[in-house]
């Protein structure tokens, strides 16, 4: 397998900066060369569903901008005038700084400069996301960490129902705020308060500062927020609950319901009424399809593709079986999961419904992908739902493609979601509309 | 300074060409202490996030259509692969041809390569770009990691290319090695004049070599009243077009900013002659650099028509612009020289311009002829204006355009745009860099400007919800408060 990256589909550790872009009314600082920050921003941000700048992202982000004079001599007095500048220039209730490659390899100690300012009371978090250090998935986990530990304090009282959620991750899913709004409003249907984090309306610092008050965590990703939420549980003693398959369709949802009501001890039949209630929506609008779905099938592929991050991986891939009754191809996943995750995902992909299963190959580099996919025999043409990376290999098995993995720069993204219920209403409506314009 | 093609990088526009990076005061005084040589560089001690020279190398190299690049770093340093790769896919759309991703590897540095070197992964990367793409040529662009942990690039693409048997090409463009970002284009285009352009096998007298970005196609039809064709470089060449820029009767470019080293190195090297007088945006810039143009290639008679022809042509509609966008006040905020260019046109387009910025400044250029001073043309030909050079530092930029309030905002270079846009002033960013060439460029902006201002209502509703990052503190305080007094 090769060990070097065509056609990224995330970045590295230093991506987290675009995680707390996404906290409101928190700034990252970056103690990085001149062009990391933008670089990061044009990746994670732009060529991801043209996404912007947002509060304080973008040309906004305090930067130390290394040059040689700290490479040779070091960076933290840089540092140190660069932080006292953003905190009477910049407008912010958390601001947290993050290192780069450079700063890492010549050894600032920029946890010791950032807890001179901590010290002094200034809301201020320290990460160590050196490029090398990880990919962005990693990175994102850095930074929990580096909040959770640093910034959160003992003492608000537990409010039964209050659910910290760690699913989708800022800005590297472009659909991440509609994502998380969707699972507040799922959580909300069975009578639980998601505490979120991140995105509109999430509540900024304040929504952290009460993770320690929750009933408990949720993490929703086979294993990215799992170490946040051992953290949690471990400084707090606040207990969480893993489902690893990001719930898209009726399906999942309903399973995900079940499992978060039986978890936070709800009452059954309350969840079971929603559960119904939505379904009963659901197969309405996916009944009056059948009549498309089924004769159009004449001609559509029988085998799907997904390239994404094993978040949507397998949320989709299990949408895809149960709720459409398409079969898998091979399943490409792209975000390096831990070594030891992996066997639990491929587990999850060799049971997509009764008697489905889907070979799995992780890889995070593109021409593997591509030349996988070429040189496999495809009967019909594949559906390929990853990135925009892969519009070519669909052109050239004629097939059919969808983005909604990083990099997207064929759509504009606001607030679609592809989970839940609507989510998975949503996402059949994208296929098919991808499928149709292709005739047109 | 004539240009050495010798050494193994080029030397960063800082000891090259005493560029700097802040500056406050007007274009007058910044073209006179330029010339004095008493510039000196203002450092600030808040800075935002800036640009490299990794994205400027990777910006030329990515779109040369039988090349590869591979990017030695960390993974993060390909955060701008899709970027370029959309702009390569919207060029070839443009100019119909199929549509392929850009060949681009990155090598994915990590902790075990930081600490043991990240040679292998290097030889790795190139063999499979040479694997995967099969190109003419492969160009290693470095990183800030790869440059501090001291991997011999240099070494490795003289070993894979006796490999291998096509060139590779190093290219010097670590982050940290300097604040101009545009020294990375200087990297890329040293890397090109030193391993891929050629000596002329048959000089071509109709040939003119356009350094530009990826602007539409305006040049063949004004060449073509003069007899000329564009060579259009370096975005969407071929290889073989590069290694025949030395047959060429001239070079232009629509930016010295941008191709002040590869114009200066193709004289040198192959006598290509450079038009060095200003570019022509704005109608007597135009008119000079025609003149110049037809000078150089031999077709003075077909300039001089050219013209006449084309100022006659446009008089009537300039002069309706002019009335129509008399009283508006105009900020810019754009690249250097093409700073200069568009405050030039809007000048033109009798505008008043209340300010301006640049991303950074040259106190000279390669060629080193003083005719080619566009500052100083610019004060010439328009007055004095008030500028600033602030390499993207949008702190300052939301200070200045929250006092001066344009009705207008001119913006090139993505990022920048929104700020306008939250303070509720008309904005736009012209991405396209041709849109203002030639006297047609003219009238283009003209109408885009009272199409901006014609419907104000996004910008306006925008600034109405939008909060700016910033405190009230701040936007009090003078625009330049955090650059340093000058040693």
């Amino acid at each position: 397998m090769s060990s070097v990256i065509e056609q990224p589909r995330h970045f590295c550790a230093l991506g987290a900066g675009q995680s707390v872009v996404a906290i409101e009314r928190a700034i990252p600082i970056v103690h990085a060369g001149p062009g990391c920050a933008g670089k990061l921003w044009a990746g994670l941000s732009f060529c991801n569903g043209f996404q912007g700048s947002g509060y304080a992202g973008g040309s906004a982000v305090p930067s130390t901008n290394t040059g040689e004079k700290e490479v040779v001599f070091g960076g933290e007095e840089r540092l140190r005038g660069v932080i006292e500048g953003a905190l009477r220039v910049m407008d912010a209730d958390l601001f947290v700084v993050l290192t780069g490659c450079t700063s890492d390899i010549v050894g600032d100690d920029s946890a010791a400069v950032v807890g001179e300012y901590r010290a002094k009371g200034v809301p201020i978090v320290h990460a160590e996301t050196g490029g090398f250090k990880g990919n962005t998935f990693q990175g994102h986990e850095i930074l929990l960490k580096a909040v959770i530990e640093q910034f959160l304090e003992h003492g608000p009282q537990t409010v039964a129902g209050l659910v910290n959620v760690f699913a989708s991750v800022p800005y590297l899913d472009p659909f991440w705020s509609g994502n998380l709004e969707a699972i507040r409003e799922l959580l909300a249907g069975i009578g639980l308060e998601a505490n979120i984090l991140f995105g509109p309306g999430s509540g900024g610092v304040e929504a952290w500062q009460r993770i320690p008050a929750a009933q408990f965590t949720l993490v929703v990703s086979p294993w990215v927020g799992l170490a946040a939420a051992e953290l949690i549980q471990e400084r707090f003693g606040i207990p969480f609950l893993h489902y690893p398959v990001l719930p898209v369709g009726a399906v999942e949802t309903g399973r995900f319901l079940e499992a978060v009501a039986g978890f936070a001890g709800l009452d059954a039949e309350k969840a079971g009424k929603f559960i119904r209630w939505e379904e009963s929506r659901f197969y309405w609008y996916l009944e009056r399809a059948a009549d498309f779905l089924l004769e159009f099938r004449y001609d559509l592929p029988g085998r799907f593709v997904t390239v994404c991050d094993s978040i949507y991986g397998l949320g989709v891939s299990r949408f895809l079986v149960n709720d459409l009754g398409l079969l898998p191809g091979e399943q490409f996943v792209t975000d390096d999961p831990p070594v030891e995750y992996r066997e639990g995902i491929s587990r999850l992909f060799g049971s997509l419904a009764p008697g489905v299963s889907a070979p799995v190959t992780f890889t995070p580099d593109g021409g593997t992908v591509r030349a996988r996919l070429l040189n496999t025999r495809h009967r019909q043409p594949p559906l390929i739902i990853g990135s925009s990376w892969d519009k070519d290999a669909a052109a050239d098995l004629k097939g059919y493609q969808l983005s909604l993995s990083l990099p997207v720069t064929d759509r504009l993204v606001l607030d679609r979601s592809y989970v839940g219920y609507r989510g998975g209403l949503r996402l059949a409506e994208d296929i098919y509309a991808s499928i149709l314009g292709s005739y047109q | 300074m004539p240009l050495n093609l010798e050494l193994s990088e080029a030397p960063i526009r800082e000891n090259r060409l005493g560029s700097v990076t802040g500056y406050n005061g007007t274009a007058g005084e910044l073209c006179r202490r330029s010339r004095e040589g008493t510039l000196r560089e203002r450092e600030r001690s808040f800075s935002q996030c800036a640009t490299c020279a990794s994205v400027t190398a990777i910006c030329k190299l990515a779109m040369i259509r039988d090349a590869a690049v591979v990017n030695h770093g960390a993974l993060g340093c390909a955060g701008d692969f899709a970027n370029f790769n959309f702009v390569n896919r919207a060029g070839q759309a443009r100019r119909g041809r199929p549509l392929r991703n850009a060949n681009l590897i990155n090598t994915n540095l990590l902790e075990h390569d930081i600490v043991f070197g990240g040679g292998e992964k290097l030889r790795e990367a190139v063999r499979e770009a040479r694997e995967r793409f099969s190109p003419r040529v492969i160009f290693i662009t470095t990183s800030c990691a790869s440059g501090i942990i001291g991997d011999d690039t240099a070494g490795i693409a003289e070993e894979l290319e006796k490999e291998l048997g096509l060139p590779v090409v190093p290219v010097s463009c670590e982050g940290f090695r300097s604040q101009i970002w545009a020294s990375g284009f200087d990297a890329a285009y040293h890397a090109i004049l030193r391993r891929v352009v050629k000596p002329p096998r048959q000089k071509r007298p109709d040939l003119v070599n356009v350094i530009n970005f990826w602007g539409e196609d305006v040049f063949s039809e004004l060449f073509g009243r003069l007899g000329l064709t564009p060579n259009y470089v370096v975005p969407f060449a071929d290889i073989d077009q590069l290694e025949r820029l030395s047959e060429a009767v001239a070079t232009v470019q629509i930016c010295p900013t941008l191709g002040t080293y590869l114009a200066a190195g193709l004289e040198e090297r192959y006598g290509v002659p450079e038009v060095k007088v200003p570019p022509p945006y704005g109608r007597d810039a135009v008119d000079n650099w025609l003149r110049e143009l037809g000078r150089v290639t031999g077709r003075e008679k077909e300039s001089e028509a050219l013209i006449a022809e084309e100022r006659a042509r446009i008089a009537g509609e300039l002069e309706e612009l002019r009335g129509r966008l008399k009283g508006l006040r105009a900020f810019v905020a754009a690249g250097a020289v093409y700073g200069h260019s568009i405050v030039a046109v809007l000048k033109d387009l009798g505008l008043e311009v209340a300010g301006a910025t640049v991303w950074h400044h040259d106190t000279r250029f390669d060629h080193g002829d003083p005719a080619g001073d566009t500052l100083d043309h610019l004060v010439r030909s328009h007055g004095d204006v008030a500028m600033s050079v602030c390499n993207k530092q949008s702190f300052e930029l939301v200070n200045m355009l929250n006092r001066i309030r344009p009705d207008v905002f001119v913006v090139r270079h993505n990022g920048m745009s929104v700020w306008g846009a939250k303070l509720g002033i008309p904005t736009f960013l012209m991405g396209d860099e041709h849109f203002g060439v030639g006297y047609e460029g003219l009238l283009n902006y003209g109408h885009k400007i009272l199409d901006a201002v014609g419907n104000p209502a996004f910008v306006r509703n925008l600034a109405r919800h939008a909060r700016l990052p910033y405190t009230d503190w701040w936007l009090r305080q003078d625009a330049c408060a955090f650059m340093e007094d000058e040693p």
